[in-house]
């Protein structure tokens, strides 16, 4: 197990405890062994770690202050925003310091003006898109976790959401980066123009898993609220002939905002939990949305439903209004839950194949799950190549999760083989450091290296994530056993 | 010196047409493929030599004088183009000419959404530069095409980042450091950009722009509507008057239904729509000095009549373009401009909060007279301790960059 028993005996971190409520105030430091177990995770529970103690500033300052300290001693420290993170990016370090944002949460500054907010990093994700849709804005990014996930963990992971097929990830939306780095110092980058001067550190610290410091203040960029929007469900009889018409609707020029699919197993699912009446008989469904102005988004609809009948769509229904798009989504979006209900465990796999290689991949994951005996079932990002296998085992049967763990496994490594990638969203974190050596070579691994050590020399920054380390490389990879609990209490939703 | 002796790698002395910013190299190589390149900068390492790349020199005269160069290594035995239509996806070797790839493309009905401007540019060359013209608003900047990237390291060691997938979040997006790092942090090889369909139909709907006010009241009209513009340019010719240009792209008959609500939201009279980008869209003269401004982009209408008036006070003419929601504008001079000039619309630039300025080429006169080229560069420290971990001895490009980088 990767559970770190609980240490209150580092003296180092001890000594520095007085120091830290001088700075964040009595409140802002948490030394209790029940209170520091509440972050002993982060959205991945299967690695454990108790934090040594918790911090939790409210200011730019505070959190300089706290990150000087940490430096001075030389004692790690790792940053923590909503902790919905499926990496284990935020595992805490038993000997050091967790810095929480949850007490930054203000928007600063609204510009309509200049089509960009100012915010703190503990700020909501869809709390930005809740302050502005009444001027016709909304903040771009969208995973799925937005109800919940802090815009400072969307930096460090750059996440996306099922409209980044259009809109793109949070690397595109971000202007300007207040930074504390790990020698404590705050460093201002960009501001309301976009592509400030000299080398791109906005663009290279985003995504950078909090190795490379703390985001203290985000300008992003936001969007204008797209004058139509239209969904569409497609019933196909066979994956392949779904996989078709994602083709064919990226050959005829079409860019969709969203082209999710769905499989057999993963609608049967659907189906019995939220009756999201998909049509019977469907082997695979698309679910595509299209917006932008009015004139265009009616002709692309038009083309869209002609190409799912050309591929051999036995029905297409299409929605315009908020209530009947809501309708087609729920399937989609009640997808990871529902599997859980037909599955006693499961473990969701994040891996990125080139869109004409689906066809291809989607056979040979099948063919897996036919040899191991291993259910998978398939929802995913069609339009991007972004696969989320649902890898179905009971936790109740001896070996099978180790079965399904090779499995999972196994399915990364043919992402890899047809030229993809090993996280299309979910990031590296510790859940797969040890598996960057399939997709890099050496070489790469130590230019990263050279990268992080310039800019974190002390290695204080968020250790063991995001590069292989030995000492982390003999660990197993995570296995999340029933339904999320942010699913579970409708605080977010997966899919 | 000693000449650093690698198999497929052709090598002649440096002469004045290979000078960079007025530095002659002493040599100049042209590595045929990868592995001669990486040879070659593992030899210039072993000699202690100084290293830049040349990609098509459109560019030479760009940004500060390297303090040393040794080594001119000519990319243009690194041409390739590996595309990948069904995936909207190409890698491109960097001494692939900008204007090859574009064509390849075309053919495919896709595009770089990355304005095509001058011809003669590499690949290699317009990443090391790192520069967008005006359509960088729908489908970003030429740095958020980029997937993934190779290069070669100041020591001769190849190293990739990012993938050939337009979906990845595995390691470091190094990519984003050397495009726009003027090749001093290794020498870009190839890179693999996602791509976008070639639209069907655009409209360049455009207006007189007699005064800021006027482009300030039609980019808020603008900003109501939904036309989701590709590209909207406030552009003040050398000589003639300001006009307003707003670009669009889609479908037929949405660009035309498109077309008809932007020609209200400008207004008033003088309104053209034209059904394509005039020749030249985008592209700003090759000669005189070229500056890059920065600001809020609600303040750039004001700016830009600003410095175009400042400049006509200190008896010079000056061109701009403004990409206006991106905060971006190119300042440039007609040949001959004096230093103090220059200078001083720098200033005049720079002023603000939340502005900065850049000068981007200068004529030979003004690099000379010692103007600030880069002003305030945040985050410099940084930037710095990355090319000391990067380029240890500092053998690549040195002083090519902000900061004497
Ligand atoms: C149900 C569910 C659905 C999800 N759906 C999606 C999805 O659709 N798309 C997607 O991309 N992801 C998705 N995720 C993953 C996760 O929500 C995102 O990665 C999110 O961005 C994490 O934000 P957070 O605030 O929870 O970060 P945390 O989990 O707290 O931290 C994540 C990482 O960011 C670092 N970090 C946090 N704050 C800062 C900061 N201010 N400065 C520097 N580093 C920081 C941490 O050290 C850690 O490495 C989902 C997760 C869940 C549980
Ligand atoms: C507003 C604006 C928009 C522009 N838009 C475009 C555009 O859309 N398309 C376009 O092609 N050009 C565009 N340009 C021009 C462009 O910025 C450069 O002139 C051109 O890209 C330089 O290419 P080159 O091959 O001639 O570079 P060179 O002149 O050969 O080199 C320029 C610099 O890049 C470095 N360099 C060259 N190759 C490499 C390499 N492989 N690795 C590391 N460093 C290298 C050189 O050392 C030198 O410092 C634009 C310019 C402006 C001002």
């Amino acid at each position: 197990m990767a559970t770190t028993a609980p240490t209150t005996s580092s003296t180092a971190l001890a000594d520095l405890v007085p120091r830290l409520r001088e700075i964040c105030g009595e409140d802002g430091v948490l030394t209790d062994l029940s209170r520091r177990r509440v972050y002993e995770s982060d959205g991945l529970t299967y690695h454990r770690a108790t934090p040594g103690v918790v911090v939790l500033p409210t200011t730019t300052g505070q959190v300089a202050a706290v990150v000087s300290l940490c430096a001075e001693h030389g004692v790690p420290y790792v940053p923590r925003g909503a902790g919905t993170g499926l990496s284990a990016g935020a595992l805490p370090h038993a000997e050091g310091v967790l810095l929480v944002t949850s007490r930054m949460r203000r928007i600063v500054e609204i510009d309509l003006e200049n089509e960009c907010a100012v915010v703190e990093p503990g700020v909501v994700n869809l709390d930005i898109t809740r302050a502005v849709a009444p001027h016709g804005y909304y903040y771009a990014p969208d995973p799925s976790s937005q109800q919940v996930c802090s815009v400072g963990g969307n930096v460090a992971e750059n996440s996306g959401g099922a409209h980044c097929l259009k809109y793109g990830f949070t690397a595109g939306h971000v202007r300007g980066l207040e930074i504390v780095t790990p020698s404590g110092e705050v460093v201002e980058l960009g501001g309301k123009a976009t592509g400030a001067h000299g080398y791109d550190l906005i663009g290279a610290f985003i995504g950078s898993e909090g190795t490379l410091g703390v985001a203290t203040r985000i300008t992003v960029s936001l969007t204008r609220s797209p004058e139509r929007t239209v969904t569409l469900l497609s019933a196909f009889t066979s994956m392949d002939a779904g996989g078709e018409a994602v083709g064919a609707i990226i050959a005829a020029g079409v860019l969709p905002s969203a082209i999710e699919m769905m499989d057999a197993l993963a609608i049967e699912a659907a189906e019995a939990a939220v009756a999201c009446d998909y049509p019977a008989g469907a082997a695979a469904v698309l679910v595509v949305e299209l917006d932008g102005p009015a004139s265009e988004v009616d002709t692309q609809v038009e083309r869209v439903v002609a190409l799912c009948a050309r591929s051999g769509a036995f029905e297409t229904r299409t929605a315009d209004g908020p209530e009947e798009r809501a309708l087609i989504w729920k399937g989609r979006k009640s997808a990871f839950a529902a599997v859980g209900r037909i599955s006693p465990a499961y473990i969701v796999q994040d891996g990125v194949v080139p869109r004409t290689a689906l066809g291809e991949v989607l056979g040979r994951i099948a063919a897996l799950s036919a040899e191991s005996g291993i259910r998978v079932a398939n929802v995913f990002h069609a339009g991007d190549g972004n696969l989320h296998p649902l890898v179905l085992f009971d936790d109740s049967e001896p070996g099978a999760g180790e079965r399904a763990e090779e499995v999972s496994g196994a399915i990364l490594d043919l992402c890899v083989e047809h030229g993809g990638s090993i996280t299309g969203e979910h990031g590296v974190g510790v859940d797969k450091a040890c598996k960057m050596p399939r997709m890099f070579g050496e070489a790469d691994l130590e230019t990263f290296e050279l990268f992080r050590r310039a800019l974190n020399p002390a290695g204080i920054a968020n250790p063991g994530k995001l590069l292989p380390t030995p000492r982390l490389c003999g660990e197993r990879p995570g296995v999340r056993t029933g339904v999320h609990p942010l699913v579970e209490s409708g605080e977010a939703e997966q899919f | 010196m000693d000449d650093p002796d690698v198999k497929d790698v052709a090598l002649r002395e440096g002469t004045d047409e290979d000078a960079m910013c007025g530095v002659v190299p002493a040599r100049v190589a042209r590595p045929e493929n990868v592995g001669a390149l990486a040879d070659l900068l593992a030899a210039a390492r072993e000699s202690g030599l100084t290293v830049a790349a040349r990609g098509g020199g459109t560019a030479m005269d760009w940004g500060t004088a390297p303090r040393s160069l040794d080594l001119l290594v000519d990319t243009s035995g690194l041409s390739w183009i590996d595309h990948n239509a069904g995936d909207l996806v190409v890698e491109v070797g960097a001494g692939t000419p900008v204007a090859d790839l574009e064509r390849v493309l075309a053919e495919a009905g896709q595009r770089l959404s990355y304005d095509p401007v001058r011809s003669g540019g590499t690949v290699g060359g317009a990443l090391a530069t790192g520069l967008s013209g005006p359509g960088r608003l729908l489908a970003g900047a030429l740095r958020d095409l980029v997937i993934g990237m190779t290069v070669v390291r100041a020591d001769g060691v190849v190293a990739r980042s990012g993938g050939r997938v337009v979906k990845n979040v595995a390691g470091y997006d190094l990519a984003k450091l050397h495009t726009g790092g003027y090749g001093t942090l290794g020498i870009i090889v190839s890179a693999t950009f996602r791509l976008h369909p070639r639209p069907p139909a655009v409209r360049l709907v455009s207006a007189p722009a007699p005064s800021p006010e006027a482009v300030e009241r039609a980019a808020a009209a603008l900003r109501a509507s939904t036309v989701v513009p590709s590209a909207v340019e406030s552009i003040h010719p050398l000589a003639g008057p300001p006009r307003l240009y707003v670009l669009l792209e889609g479908t037929e008959e949405g660009t035309t239904e498109r077309a008809d609500v932007t020609a209200r939201a400008l207004g008033g009279t003088g309104v053209e729509v034209a059904e394509a980008t005039p020749p030249g869209w985008g592209l700003v003269p090759d000669e005189g000095c070229l500056i890059r401004v920065l600001a809020p982009p609600a303040e750039l209408p004001g700016l830009v009549h600003d410095l175009v008036a400042a400049a006509d006070r200190l008896g010079g003419r000056v061109g701009a373009t403004a990409s206006l929601p991106a905060g971006t504008l190119y300042l440039y001079t007609a040949p001959g401009a004096s230093a103090e000039a220059v200078s001083s619309l720098l200033e005049r630039a720079r002023s603000g909060s939340g502005r900065s300025a850049t000068l981007l080429r200068a004529e030979p006169h003004v690099r000379d007279a010692d103007v600030d080229v880069w002003g305030e560069v945040p985050g410099l420290a940084l930037m710095r301790a990355i090319k000391d971990s990067l380029d240890p001895d500092h053998r690549l490009s040195p002083g090519r960059f902000a900061g004497g980088i």
